[in-house]
């Protein structure tokens, strides 16, 4: 006969401090009594979707590469970068954008990024910070090594990384989360469950009911939050870094989103996606619920959004401006970064294309 | 009726091993099955079981012995106590078919101009030699890097407490401690992804793959990750790592684990490939690799593993990647090879110049950088080049070495570039096909005379 015995209870904590409507309906964390430091969420998450907005536009003018707009999703980023200490490690996959912002690379950076230039991934702000994974999973045994390497050196930092629900069926996922459980290395894994993996719905990602308990089977830390909540996010990434800082350990993060865009400027939604679902999911977007609470608050006013809109505007177009000012490689420069040094043989290459490219220009 | 028992082989690859203990002495009865000796490798202890009925009459190979080869009569089993000779003799049973050591042709070659092995020019005259197996100058190599940089650790299967499934890593445990000694689950793309992200994260990675077959797991981070995140973040993120292991076929392991990808990573852009022959060149280009701020695909040979070559002694000898060495200096021929390729190269060199043609032979080491000038200089003499390989002939090593000479030494050529290599079929498991499918030295001598219209 089996012998059935209870070794975990499948309970899976979600936490919401803000609901839909901008109410509370839990606990507020200690650093939300700070009106600034929620402005500071606010105002991060409303330049995100202006620049989301600008980069889909270039994309339809055709002055920037296929883009990944985070609408709908930017308290997730938002407040996953504002968890972290400046010494910890994101790893971002490509729809991090609002966390980039929050952690300090441009916008002219990430627009040079995908307006189909490399230079756009050498950040001048966070150096340490890896660039936008397009592999989809790769991230994530890359942020348990960055882990191994901080736990190795005794250092009191994390990696965090984030990836999509699509990403978790990925042998990457499964591996890294396995292994960070195993050497209890201080990690974070974030995954932005937007519910749809281009066309693939969440149901048919994966017949477990959750994807933090996920977390579970390799003996880790798993919990969801309501990634539309951008207080929430923050508050329970804070806590699992500090976790991972103080050797407790990796945790699996479930933040349940919603992606109100297009999977990229290459995909039409509306071809697999009822309007409804859509429409209804609006209801719930981040930023108008923070916004309502701070109103509610005193703590913002018509004229402070105003403001806001205009600022985040002008910032946006002096970042498009510069962008598209950017000199375009030179032929040579292909070879740049190939190697820390280049060997003799791509030498001759890059001589051979330089030498054509000159002859061209001058014919 | 005597019977001879021979020393047996644990495994395919193996050439020899120690004769640890007796469990029987002379004059006792055997019965089939009757465990009689142990005896041990570096990788494992095996019992040996009588098959005969009889009395142990003789003892050849007194216990503790090592290095005791396979095939070697070790004891004899005889009706009665006293019978010592075998049928057809003592002599020892036929040799195992070991892989050629390295030739030293110099007192055979009849050529004209005398074939002396080159001084290797980085070695300074006069320095002490010292002999060891692939298999140790390996080892030294890591050891010596990781006492030289705590940023370098090793990874893989079975590295730290088995001391590595092929003994590389042995004793590397103990003098470095499982914070850089790890041993991993059975999880490639993980553990490889890991070191990729371990490296940018500022730690120097060994990864070792039990062999490059299991490689294929991570393909998606040694290419995509190792191989291009440097020039993917516009220069910003660039890192030391070496991936090695076994690499290409052993022996009587199937078609999923007798495979040479040295042609696969050579192709890849952002990648370093290294692939040495002898001991002095493993030790040194291991050393190097470990150096090199770019990931290093470094592979190795199982069959080299075992075999003792000259290493030179020195505090820190460290081999250039990207640099091939001409090992045997000759007029009439380039026969261009790498790893185990080498051993097929030189003994071929060394036949031939008993029918009076002297052969040059070029040990690649690096196939990426690889060193076509050196080659292009040796076929300007030669005017004839025939390049030996493992691996399957399609988009080999030897198509881009004859594409080379072809383009930068098309006058000097007095006949098409010749190549030896794999069958194009994928590993036969029987030992009769196995054979058939691998190049040989007689496959070489006939590529030779074939270029030199012998």
């Amino acid at each position: 006969m089996t012998d059935h015995r209870s070794l975990h209870n499948l309970e899976i904590g979600f936490t919401g401090i803000l609901g839909a409507d901008g109410k509370p309906i839990g606990e507020l964390p200690e650093f939300a009594s700070n009106h600034k430091q929620l402005i500071a969420l606010y105002r991060a998450m409303v330049l995100t979707r202006r620049l989301d907005e600008q980069a889909v536009a270039l994309q339809r003018t055709g002055r920037l590469g296929t883009y990944a707009s985070s609408l709908g999703q930017e308290a997730v980023g938002v407040g996953v970068a504002a968890a972290m200490n400046n010494n910890d490690v994101l790893l971002p996959s490509f729809r991090e954008q609002g966390a980039q912002l929050v952690r300090g690379v441009t916008m002219v950076e990430i627009l040079r990024y995908w307006g189909g230039d490399e230079r756009g991934s050498c950040f001048e702000g966070p150096k340490e910070d890896f660039p936008a994974a397009i592999p989809v999973g790769s991230q994530f045994p890359h942020a348990t090594g960055v882990a191994l390497a901080m736990k190795l050196r005794n250092e009191a930092r994390a990696a965090v990384v984030v990836g999509g629900d699509g990403s978790t069926s990925k042998g990457d996922f499964y591996e890294a989360l396995n292994l960070a459980g195993v050497w209890q290395l201080p990690v974070v894994f974030v995954i932005s469950n937007n519910q749809w993996a281009i066309s693939v719905s969440r149901k048919k990602q994966t017949a477990a009911k959750t994807l933090a308990q996920k977390a579970l089977a390799v003996g880790i830390a798993g919990e969801q939050v309501d990634g539309n909540d951008v207080i929430a996010v923050r508050f329970v990434v804070e806590r699992a870094l500090e976790r991972a800082r103080a050797g407790q350990g990796p945790s699996l993060i479930e933040a349940l989103t919603y992606r109100l865009s297009d999977h990229t400027t290459a995909d039409d939604a509306t071809r697999y996606r009822p309007d409804e679902e859509v429409s209804a999911r609006w209801k719930k977007e981040p930023v108008s619920r923070l916004r309502t609470y701070l109103t509610d608050l005193g703590a913002w006013t018509g004229k402070d959004e105003e403001t806001l809109l205009n600022e985040s505007t002008v910032q946006v177009e002096e970042a498009v401006t510069a962008y598209l000012a950017t000199p375009l490689p030179q032929a040579g420069e292909m070879f740049d970064h190939l190697f820390e040094s280049l060997p003799s043989d791509l030498e001759n290459q890059r001589k051979q294309v330089e030498e054509l490219s000159r002859e061209k220009t001058d014919a | 009726m005597a019977v001879n028992i021979l020393m047996p082989a644990l495994s395919p690859t193996m050439e020899e091993g120690k004769l640890a203990k007796w469990l029987m002495k002379e004059g006792d009865e055997v019965s089939s099955g009757d465990v009689i000796a142990e005896i041990e490798t570096d990788k494992a202890t095996m019992e040996i079981e009588a098959v005969d009925e009889g009395v142990l009459s003789k003892i050849l190979i007194a216990e503790g012995t090592e290095g005791v080869k396979v095939n070697t009569p070790i004891a004899v089993i005889g009706e009665n106590a006293g019978d010592t000779e075998a049928e057809g003799g003592a002599a020892p049973a036929t040799e195992p078919e070991a892989a050629p050591v390295e030739t030293s042709p110099v007192e055979t070659a009849p050529t004209a101009e005398p074939a002396a092995i080159l001084a290797d020019p980085e070695i300074p005259e006069g320095t002490e030699m010292v002999s060891m197996t692939v298999r140790q100058a390996l080892g030294e190599a890591m050891a010596e890097e990781m006492r030289a940089d705590d940023a370098v650790f090793l990874m893989g299967e079975e590295v730290a407490q088995y001391q590595g499934a092929y003994k590389i890593s042995q004793g590397l445990l103990d003098e470095f401690g499982d914070k850089r000694v790890i041993d991993t689950p059975i999880t490639e793309h993980g553990f490889t992804g890991i070191a990729v992200g371990a490296a940018f994260g500022g730690l120097k990675p060994i990864v070792e793959f039990m062999t490059f077959n299991f490689a294929m797991q991570a393909m998606d981070h040694l290419l995509n990750s190792a191989a291009k995140t440097l020039y993917m973040s516009g220069g910003q993120m660039g890192a030391s790592m070496v991936f090695r292991g076994a690499n290409g076929a052993a022996a009587r392991v199937g078609a999923q684990h007798s495979q040479d990808y040295t042609a696969w990573f050579a192709q890849i852009p952002g990648l370093k490939v290294v692939a040495p022959h002898s001991a002095a060149d493993a030790k040194g280009l291991l050393k190097a690799a470990i150096r090199d701020p770019n990931p290093v695909i470094f592979l190795e040979n199982e069959i080299l593993y075992g075999q003792q070559f000259d290493v030179p002694k020195l505090d820190d000898w460290v081999v250039p990647i990207g640099k091939a060495k001409i090992v045997r200096p000759g007029n009439d021929v380039t026969i261009v090879s790498f790893s185990i390729g080498m051993t097929y190269a030189l003994e071929a060199a060394e036949q031939l110049a008993a029918d009076g043609v002297s052969a040059e032979v070029i040990d690649l080491r690096s196939l990426r950088p690889m060193d076509i000038p050196t080659v292009v200089e040796s076929v300007k003499k030669t005017n004839r080049c025939v390049v030996v390989e493992e691996g399957w002939p399609v988009c080999s090593i030897g198509s881009e070495v004859a594409a080379q000479v072809m383009t930068q030494a098309f006058d000097y050529l007095d006949a098409p570039v010749a190549r030896v290599s794999g069958k194009d079929v994928p590993m036969p498991y029987a030992a009769n096909l196995e054979k058939l499918a691998l190049p040989n030295v007689n496959d070489v001598i006939e590529a030779v005379k074939s270029v030199v219209y012998l």
